[in-house]
């Protein structure tokens, strides 16, 4: 309170003393008075450009921002990052990544064991764990959720005396009277039970919510698919009641064993289906969630379980305005869970194991600010008043400079306020592919298709993504050798790992092969300098771009030029991207470009965007360049099933092999990723698969406090002088208009 | 006058009528219903099945314009274009792709966009006609010239470079209000100054220049020779006289958007984190939603066509000449 009052004294300090300096700036002499005494001024004034409220100083609030509103914050819906960074705070799946160790390790989030899984044939007989994939015509994974686990206080549990739920009967006129959750007089909480787990299972089928991974679990989970049609069904029939009750449609795939455990039924084997379990989608709801925000009279005020999620994890939303601020809080019920005390050899030096054993979370609050612009929200982290940035291509040099080795570091300037940079390659590839199905760039007959690898080969060596990272992407990324990044099974570091096609290892590194070998590559193609030998006109190709503003033009014109280095004639043609996304799907682009973020860090989760019968046209699969490779195609199957382990490897090794050598794609660049994070912010340790981190960050906000207090003082000279300046315009003018007035006076009188 | 208005009213439904036509058409050239479809849906793991499954709970599953298998009427009703039309024109507006009410979400923008909006529309009127009559009072002195020559200054100045600027120089480099955001309650004041203050300057090249050439096509009327000639001072001239003839003009350009305020500014409310309607629009046309696009531009059009009216009405208060029959 005394601070505020303070802040209020000096800003009346401020207005009327300017009002004081104006006037006596009307004699001269008081000018440069002015100047030096509004100067003085500048050093005694509090901060005043804080954009939080004035009462949250010194708290422990993290404070990050937002530029995309979230559209989805449904466990069974929210897929997108800008979605996961918050369910994932909220929700708990029954696994998740270890925050320290890497490669990354699966551990419990809510079960008591590591869930098992056991196979069994058509007649329902155990198999063992190493028996075929063929023998498997269904698997069972068992999982048991810790007793003890609660819910984030919420009115849809919320009970009376009579222990009936007090919510659940609304009216139109009660609801009409609430205009957040927080309205809701009394809250409740219950214990976390296997059938929450079941419910939201059930949820991925219900149709009005479009789970975006429906079509893929309904291939795995038993029963799935006909269940949405049950579902579907039993809409029509209670239409205008808005609350399917999913308890009372039984899912043969999942199966209640006792309140804490439950069993899913997956067809065949999919060993992947483990990394789904780290997910959002198959996060417990409660039934009580489902039914509070069904009532009549919810959905027209936005209260809808899309909005705001009910959660047994560290953090609860408790105010939801996507248009300007989001802001987690600690849920209160939340216990049980305590920082790893186990890390990789170089976390202790970093003083990551220091909070080892300690009860998370550590943070309070979240405050989550729209930014949609990039300059305000980097000026306001140097200001101190967001804790992690970013760096956009415009602050880059601001921030960061490349050393003599190539080595990215922190500039002087940054340091001098405690910054500090992390980077880590996301598990994501961005890549340019060969449509297959094109006679030119895939070929039809086998003596095409040799002469259509070539000219893929050849280009894949002209294109230099060494280059384009350094000029366009400030050398945030790596170029790929193929399309798993680092730290997936299946990547290599050093000679092991280059692509044998596009690098020769000289002198203890990767080198791209000169354009004299690919010009010799795409004569052999059928192109020699570029002319078709067949129809003697030059070789032209087509690269399918999305609609690109003016700034992208520099990097068509740079891709132009790494054609023409073969002499190759490259026409772009440019269009918005649901045309090109119906392009792709009709196999009428030649070359395109396209990105992949892993859902999970496994090598099925890219190799499979070049397995055949997931090709785009026909089959509406990933495989975007519709590559269709019979042995590439059988070891995928193989690998897929296969537990992790050199043998797996072995098998990766060769797909690759297969891949480098068809060229499909120009393997491209997997991006690394650049953040920043001020001095007080502890813990940090990049992990791209994860989101569910800030449990694990430990802020400092007395170290934020004083920081920002030193690097905000209010700087009044200028105003001071912009005041003067304004007068001492004015001045002649009030004097000619006094004069004026006089003389007509004068006139008038005469 | 009522007879008046009311025909404006009706004047006003096929004008509705047409621009929601336009917009749908438009629309649908670029988005078709499976595009919008994929977009909610994401890029991964989309199938076609879960693409009609949307397209169905949306209500996008039927034609666009005209049923051929439907019978009698039903060609034209039973068609997106009739379905999604016809509620808005009860004021239903439906709800966003998202599943939020848009009638909720425009309630809730309308005020912060307001906020900026009235301010920057009243300061900069007071500011213009000031700077405008000051400029007319000195006119042919190094005043009007000068003043003149500043007014094409900041004509010449891009809005985002003001909004740039301002944030750097006032927010980053001198401290004095935050560079971005908004409030609730009182709280908001200090988020509002420096949006304010730029909008008023962003604007004033070109206003003043126009009220300037207002008033100067006043200046040498013979009302104003007679009221010099019985001994009026300049300032009384100025504000009694030319201020008064020259406001069926200033009506004209000012009264029309009054309305419009609450729809907001795309970009300063982008880059100040101002959460208001300014970029409801962009948002949704980037999102290809439809149902936030198609009431918007329906918002827009009503808003206008009342501004027009609205101007109508302000020429009878400014000059009892004008008669609305």
């Amino acid at each position: 309170m005394k601070k505020i009052r303070l802040q209020i004294i000096c800003k009346h300090c401020f207005f009327v003393l300017i009002h004081f300096f104006s006037r006596l700036a009307f004699h001269r002499k008081s000018f440069f008075g002015l100047y030096f005494l509004t100067l003085a001024l500048s050093g005694c004034a509090d901060i005043w450009n804080n954009p939080y409220p004035s009462p949250d100083s010194g708290k422990n609030i993290l404070y990050s921002a937002f530029a995309e509103r979230p559209k989805h914050l449904d466990p069974v819906q929210s897929y997108s990052s800008n979605e996961i960074q918050f369910t994932a705070q909220i929700y708990q799946p029954p696994l998740q990544y270890h925050f320290l160790k890497r490669p990354l390790v699966l551990i419990s989030q809510t079960v008591s064991n590591m869930p098992t899984v056991r196979y069994f044939d058509n007649n329902d007989t155990p198999l063992p764990a190493d028996a075929a994939d063929t023998q498997i015509a269904y698997s069972v994974y068992e999982i048991s959720i810790r007793p003890g686990i609660r819910y984030q206080p919420h009115p849809a549990f919320a009970r009376d005396e009579q222990n009936e739920l007090l919510y659940h009967a609304l009216t139109a006129q009660d609801i009409q009277r609430i205009d957040k959750i927080s309205d809701f007089e009394h809250s409740g909480t219950r214990e976390l039970v296997a059938d929450d787990y079941i419910y939201q299972i059930k949820r991925l089928a219900h149709p009005s919510l479009h789970s975006p991974i429906f079509g893929l679990m309904a291939d795995y989970i038993t029963g799935l698919r006909e269940y949405a049609d049950i579902l579907k069904e039993q809409a029509k029939i209670q239409s205008g009641n808005t609350f399917l009750d999913l308890r009372n449609f039984p899912l043969s795939g999942v199966e209640q064993i006792d309140s804490h455990t439950y069993r899913i039924r997956i067809q065949g084997k999919y060993p992947q289906f483990i990394y789904w379990l780290t997910m959002a989608f198959f996060a417990p709801v409660p039934w009580e969630a489902d039914h509070f925000f069904s009532q009549p009279g919810m959905a027209e005020k936005n209260f809808t379980l899309d909005w705001y999620p009910v959660g047994t994890g560290p953090y609860m939303l408790t105010e939801n305005n996507p248009n300007r601020i989001m802001v987690l809080e600690r849920n209160p019920n939340f216990q049980g869970e305590f920082y790893p005390d186990e890390g990789m050899p170089e976390d202790v030096t970093k003083g990551l194991l220091q909070d080892a054993g300690e009860p998370l979370p550590f943070i309070d609050k979240i405050v989550y600010s729209r930014e949609k612009e990039s300059i305000p929200y980097w000026n306001k982290f140097l200001q101190g008043y967001y804790d992690a940035s970013s760096i956009g291509s415009d602050s880059f040099d601001q921030a960061v400079q490349i050393t003599g080795q190539g080595e990215a570091t922190i500039t002087e300037e940054m340091e001098a306020q405690g910054i500090r940079l992390e980077t880590a390659v996301a598990p994501s590839t961005y890549y340019m592919g060969f449509n297959m199905l094109d006679p030119v760039v895939g070929g039809r007959t086998s003596e095409e298709k040799a002469s259509a690898r070539k000219l893929r080969q050849a280009i894949s060596i002209a294109i230099n993504y060494e280059e384009y990272l350094s000029i366009f992407a400030n050398g945030r990324g790596i170029a790929a050798q193929s399309p798993i990044p680092p730290g997936i099974e299946g990547y290599h570091e050093g000679e092991a790992g280059i692509n044998p096609v596009v690098y020769e290892w000289h002198n203890g590194e990767a080198r791209r092969k000169s354009i004299s070998q690919a010009k010799i590559l795409l004569a052999e193609a059928g192109y020699p300098g570029g002319i078709s030998r067949k129809t003697g006109k030059p070789l032209v190709l087509y690269y399918d771009v999305t609609a690109r503003s003016a700034d992208d033009r520099s990097v068509l014109d740079w891709m132009r030029k790494q054609f023409r280095k073969i002499d190759i004639q490259l026409v772009v043609r440019s269009t918005d991207y649901n045309r090109f996304q119906d392009k792709i799907r009709k196999g009428n682009a030649q070359i395109f470009e396209w990105g992949w973020n892993a859902d999970y860090p496994d090598p099925e989760n890219f190799l499979f965007l070049l397995y055949g019968p997931q090709g785009k046209v026909g089959n509406s699969g990933e495989n975007a360049a519709n590559y269709d490779n019979a042995e590439f195609n059988r070891l995928f199957e193989q690998m897929k099933n296969m537990e992790h382990g050199p043998q797996r490897i072995n098998i990766i090794d060769r797909m690759i092999a297969i891949l480098r050598e068809d060229a499909p794609w120009l393997w491209g660049y997997h991006p690394k990723e650049f953040a920043l994070f001020h001095a007080w912010y502890k813990n940090v340790k990049p992990n791209r698969m994860s989101y569910n981190l800030i449990k694990y960050y430990r802020i400092d906000p007395e170290l934020r406090d004083q920081k920002r207090n030193e690097w905000n003082k209010p700087v009044l000279w200028p105003t001071g002088i912009a005041t003067a300046l304004l007068i001492f315009i004015l001045l002649p003018a009030w004097v000619a208009y006094r004069r004026k007035q006089q003389q007509s006076a004068t006139h008038q009188t005469a | 006058m009522l007879n008046y208005i009311i025909r404006r009213i009706l004047y006003a439904l096929p004008i509705l009528a047409g621009v929601n036509l336009i917009t749908f058409t438009l629309f649908f050239v670029v988005n078709t219903p499976d595009d919008m479809a994929r977009m909610h849906l994401g890029t991964k793991h989309v199938t076609e099945e879960a693409i009609w499954k949307w397209k169905e709970e949306h209500g996008y599953n039927k034609p666009l314009l005209y049923h051929e298998t439907a019978p009698g009427l039903n060609k034209f009703t039973d068609t997106i274009f009739f379905e999604k039309s016809v509620a808005m024109f009860a004021f239903d507006f439906g709800r966003a792709d998202d599943g939020r009410d848009i009638a909720h979400e425009i309630q809730s923008r309308m005020w912060p966009s307001l906020a900026i909006a009235l301010p920057v529309f009243l300061l900069g009127l007071l500011a213009y006609i000031t700077f405008a009559l000051t400029m007319i009072f000195f006119r042919a002195t190094y005043i009007d010239f000068w003043g003149v020559i500043l007014c094409v200054m900041l004509m010449s100045i891009s809005s985002l470079f003001y909004i740039i600027g301002g944030q750097f120089l006032i927010g980053k480099l001198w401290h004095l209000v935050p560079i971005s955001g908004y409030g609730s309650g009182l709280n908001i004041g200090r988020f509002l100054v420096l949006p304010v203050v730029i909008g008023v300057i962003s604007s004033a090249g070109a206003n003043t220049r126009w009220y300037r050439t207002l008033f100067l096509e006043e200046i040498n009327k013979e009302y104003v020779r007679t009221a010099r000639a019985k001994g009026l001072s300049e300032s009384a001239v100025l504000f009694r006289h030319i201020l008064k003839n020259a406001m069926i003009p200033i009506l004209t350009g000012t009264v029309a958007v009054i309305p419009l305020l609450f729809l907001g500014g795309l970009i300063t409310e982008s880059f100040f984190g101002i959460p208001g309607l300014g970029s409801y629009t962009i948002d949704a046309i980037q999102s290809q939603d439809f149902a936030v696009v198609r009431a918007m531009v329906f918002l827009g059009s009503l808003l206008y066509i009342a501004g027009l009216v609205l101007t109508d009405i302000s020429y009878t208060l400014a000059d009892p000449r004008v008669r609305l029959e």
